[in-house]
């Protein structure tokens, strides 16, 4: 890429690339996301590469790798532009024949097509498979269309304009106001007014101040981040420029975890690229400011990614929260003012840029503005990465975009928030999913963690789960976070046992008071979240669980019995082969019988039978 | 000069200073277990917890890191400050049930047995000792190991420190007593750390009185002292 000198030269480079581009020239799209990856995308992309080659269609076609389209479950993604044909599933023994018949013939491939779960209907247009239909994907979307490591196709879909505009017709406090008025609130878990904070950092006095992207994100199952860092690193650095020269700093840094290699590769080659043509370093487009971003790849622990561990971490000190008395907008990374935004905040900032305040207004809730990417997964049809407005339902998310609950399962819970966020109970599925509605039901926001539950889930076990994450991520400086979690853990650990006593629950919650009031960061603060949520909603399971030493979901090992219902028994013996504790014992043509003292209750049998005769009480 | 208020008494305190200082030194008593005043202040064990009113809103912190702001009010002693404490109390003498000091404040809060599992541990991990060795003495011997549950206090191998001088400092800060120094007339013990330095006899007395080590290091980082003067004992100079 040439040296881009000033706003002039940036329009008219992009004038060449879309001059050089024939929009209506076929290409072929290939998701080479995380997911992807996984699935093996590589080998699709070579392989349409190879007969490309071979049919000497190179010139009259275009293939694009992009980053996660977010259906990750359903890669390799293939999508065949311009008309939008969604292929799912694709492998390499696949690529000829969409050459053949897609891209010269334009016919459809019907085995390749997404298949409706319900109504067996077969979804040609990426657009109308209702895993994206019910989305809006103004943040994630432009994922599919641009090669990340291609700085040209970023400039192609307008990029840049935005840092171009507010370098050239806005003073920073103008900026500022643009943000605030945006309602943009952060997107890495507190929901605090983006604006607001850039206002008080750019305010705060100080020989410099730095901002920081928080790419640290650590929540298991979460990936939207790394997919944003993947999948569009320019979208996330634009709107770093942009808060940098709004809050008046030169040195910004991008924090990201070490595990996510192909998001340290993309950003890093993003801005070598904005370095080579002069959009990062010295009088940038020939307006006198000056910046630059540095990458560091953090540790790994989950604690790093709370902003003051994060700036302790970056100094190169361990990882350990300190008490905000003093905000990191007044004195954070080297004791400077420092402006920490999440990945999915900044890759807003473009946008409300370009789009402008009124468009921005328009989509969200009274008090959360814009759109939202989740992580859904668990107990759900389709699940993957979505971007959704606020305001959205719960049941929009998990009945619309995710196609229910599989099999015969019901809807029980959705977890949200991460590890300590809370689980809301299916009596509030139709409550507006927003900053403060999931707050006040008992969850939060958080990065962005959505994990559905069915009637096989067991809410105690559910707790037990998260709490046994935060004990051990725990960083370990306070009494109340470190031994107060362990202890929370313990208890309900004794509960899933069947050793749990009368008062048990009234500990629980004296001792959740003291975890989320008394401890030093909002690690510890909001700990106790999936043990309040669980009790508040699901009491009647801890009480089955302390008084009747019963699992009501079945899940609780030392809870429940198998049994075999004569009945239903036809003798096959497939249970009494695979039992690995040889419990099962029976004749053929008799009904099988479970010895309760060998079995281990591990569920291989009930796997098995295809005449549904096990049962678990 | 900053005013504000503890328990309704008007206060003064210094900018840079924190809460605890001015109401220790004011005569309040707020129990604290990982604060020291010749340290900087950490926040680890949370006892220190008062209750700090600032422009309307109330809320529940620890006041050792609580920065001294005019105009604030400070309450040592309310319902959520003992809801808090006790927990607190509780949850460390479950950790440490044999532990003096622990089982001195559990009878002052009138904390019972513990209701979790007890366990029988002697370090609350407030970190003065990690502290002390490296804001004090300056060698940086001794750091926290692992995380949550896991977490323990020691040298970064586990045992025998390279820079450990043996001074003592963090033997004599430990709130639990639980590092132990060992002497004998040629050795000097960290037992805690598994450190053990050769002791130099005074030329002049012929006691010994303190590891080699030490003495080179206490000589590397003064000026302006003759060489010598580390050859004799405190008695003897
Ligand atoms: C234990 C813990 C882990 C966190 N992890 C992340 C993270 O991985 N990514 C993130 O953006 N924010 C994380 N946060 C929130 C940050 O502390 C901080 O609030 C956020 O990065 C600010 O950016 P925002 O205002 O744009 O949301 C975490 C907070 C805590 C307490
Ligand atoms: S609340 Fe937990 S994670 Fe946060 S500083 Fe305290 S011990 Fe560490
Ligand atoms: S050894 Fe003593 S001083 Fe060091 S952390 Fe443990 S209790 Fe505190
Ligand atoms: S003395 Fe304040 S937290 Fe320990």
């Amino acid at each position: 890429m040439k040296r881009i000198n000033n706003p002039q030269e940036l329009e008219k480079v992009r004038e060449e690339i879309l001059g050089s581009r024939d929009p209506d020239k076929p290409c072929i799209t290939i998701c080479s996301g995380t997911g992807c990856h996984a699935f093996g995308c590589e080998k699709v992309t070579e392989s349409f590469r190879a007969e490309l080659r071979k049919q000497a269609l190179e010139e009259r076609i275009y293939i694009r790798t992009t980053g996660c389209h977010g259906f990750c479950e359903k890669g390799p993604l293939v999508v065949i532009n311009p008309q939008k044909i969604f292929y799912q599933r694709v492998t390499p023994e696949d690529t000829g024949e969409i050459i053949a018949e897609t891209l010269l013939k334009n016919n459809i491939i019907e085995r390749l097509l997404y298949t409706h779960p319900q109504t067996g209907e077969k979804i040609v247009k990426e657009e109308n498979v209702p895993f994206y239909k019910g989305q809006m994907r103004i943040i994630f979307g432009n994922n599919g269309k641009i090669d990340p490591t291609k700085i040209e196709d970023y400039i192609a879909i307008g990029g840049y304009k935005a840092l171009s505009k507010v370098l050239r017709e806005l003073s920073p406090p103008e900026i500022i106001d643009i943000i605030k008025n945006s309602g943009l609130r952060g997107r890495g878990g507190g929901g605090f007014p983006a604006g607001v904070k850039w206002e008080s950092c750019r305010n705060a006095p100080g020989d410099k101040h730095y901002v920081i992207c928080n790419a640290d994100e650590g929540d298991p199952g979460a990936y939207m981040d790394r997919s944003l860092l993947e999948g569009n690193p320019h979208s996330v650095l634009e709107g770093m420029m942009i808060g940098a020269y709004a809050i008046g700093s030169d040195e910004g840094y991008i924090y990201v975890r070490n595990e996510y290699p192909l998001a340290v590769r993309n950003v890093g080659i993003a801005i070598d690229q904005l370095r080579e043509c002069g959009l990062l370093g010295e009088n940038i487009l020939d307006t006198g400011f000056n910046f630059d971003i540095k990458v560091n790849r953090g540790g790994g622990a989950f604690v790093c990614g709370e902003s003051t561990a994060l700036m302790a971490s970056l100094e190169g000190q361990a990882g350990e929260p300190r008490a905000k008395h003093i905000h990191t907008v007044e004195s954070g990374l080297w004791e400077e003012p420092t402006n920490l935004n999440n990945v999915e905040t900044w890759a807003n900032v473009p946008l409300i840029i370009n789009e402008g305040v009124d468009w921005y207004t328009d989509i969200g809730t009274e008090n959360s503005k814009g759109t939202k990417i989740f992580s859904l997964v668990g107990k759900v049809n389709n699940t993957g990465l979505v971007e959704v407005p606020m305001g959205i339902t719960i049941r929009e998310i998990v009945y619309d975009i995710g196609g229910g609950i599989p099999g015969d399962g019901k809807f029980k819970a959705i977890q949200t928030g991460g590890p300590s966020g809370g689980c809301i109970p299916e009596s509030l599925i139709d409550i507006q999913v927003d900053f403060d509605k999931l707050t006040e039901v008992g969850s939060m926001m958080g990065s962005g963690g959505m994990i559905v539950m069915d009637d096989k889930t067991c809410m105690v076990d559910t707790a037990k789960y998260f709490l046994n994450f935060l004990k051990d991520e725990s960083c370990g400086k306070c009494t109340t976070c470190r031994d107060g979690t362990r202890r929370m853990y313990e208890l309900v650990d004794a509960i899933t046992r069947g050793e749990g006593k009368e008062g048990d629950i009234e500990l629980l919650e004296e001792l959740s008071w003291v975890v989320s009031e008394a401890s030093l960061c909002a690690l510890g603060q909001t700990a106790p979240n999936p043990v309040l949520s669980t009790i508040r909603y699901f009491t009647d399971e801890y009480e089955a669980h302390i008084k009747d030493k019963r699992c009501p979901a079945g899940v609780c090992k030392d809870l429940i019995t198998y049994s075999i219902d004569e009945e239903k028994c036809t003798a096959c013996g497939k249970c009494k082969k695979v039992c690995p504790s040889d419990a099962i014992t029976g004749e053929k043509k008799v009904p099988h019988i479970i010895d309760t003292e060998k079995c281990i209750r591990c569920g291989a049998c009930i796997t098995e039978c295809k005449f549904d005769a096990i049962e678990v009480a | 000069m900053i005013t504000f208020t503890i328990d309704g008494f008007e206060v003064e305190g210094e900018k840079g200073q924190n809460v605890l200082q001015v109401a220790l030194d004011n005569g309040f008593d707020i129990p604290h277990l990982c604060y020291h005043e010749a340290l900087k202040p950490y926040g680890a064990c949370r006892l220190c917890q008062v209750e700090v009113t600032k422009g309307g809103r109330t809320r529940l912190t620890t006041s050792c890191n609580y920065p001294v702001l005019e105009g604030i009010s400070v309450q040592t002693n309310t319902e959520k400050t003992t809801r808090a404490r006790k927990m607190v109390i509780e949850l460390l003498l479950a950790r440490c049930p044999g532990v003096p000091i622990i089982k001195d404040l559990a009878k002052e809060y009138s904390v019972g047995e513990p209701r979790f599992k007890v366990d029988n541990d002697d370090c609350i991990l407030c970190g003065l000792c990690e502290r002390v060795c490296r804001e004090v003495v300056g060698v940086d011997a001794i750091t926290f190991l692992g995380r949550g549950s896991d977490r323990k206090v020691g040298p970064p191998l586990e045992i025998n420190p390279k820079t450990c001088i043996a001074c003592g400092a963090c033997v004599y800060i430990c709130p639990t007593n639980c590092i132990k120094l060992e002497e004998t007339e040629s050795e000097r013990t960290i037992v805690r750390w598994e450190r053990t330095l050769p002791m130099k006899k005074c030329k002049a007395c012929g006691r010994s009185f303190a590891p080699w080590f030490q003495l080179e290091y206490f000589g590397k980082i003064t000026d302006g002292i003759p060489a010598d003067f580390w050859d004799k004992c405190v008695d003897c100079r």
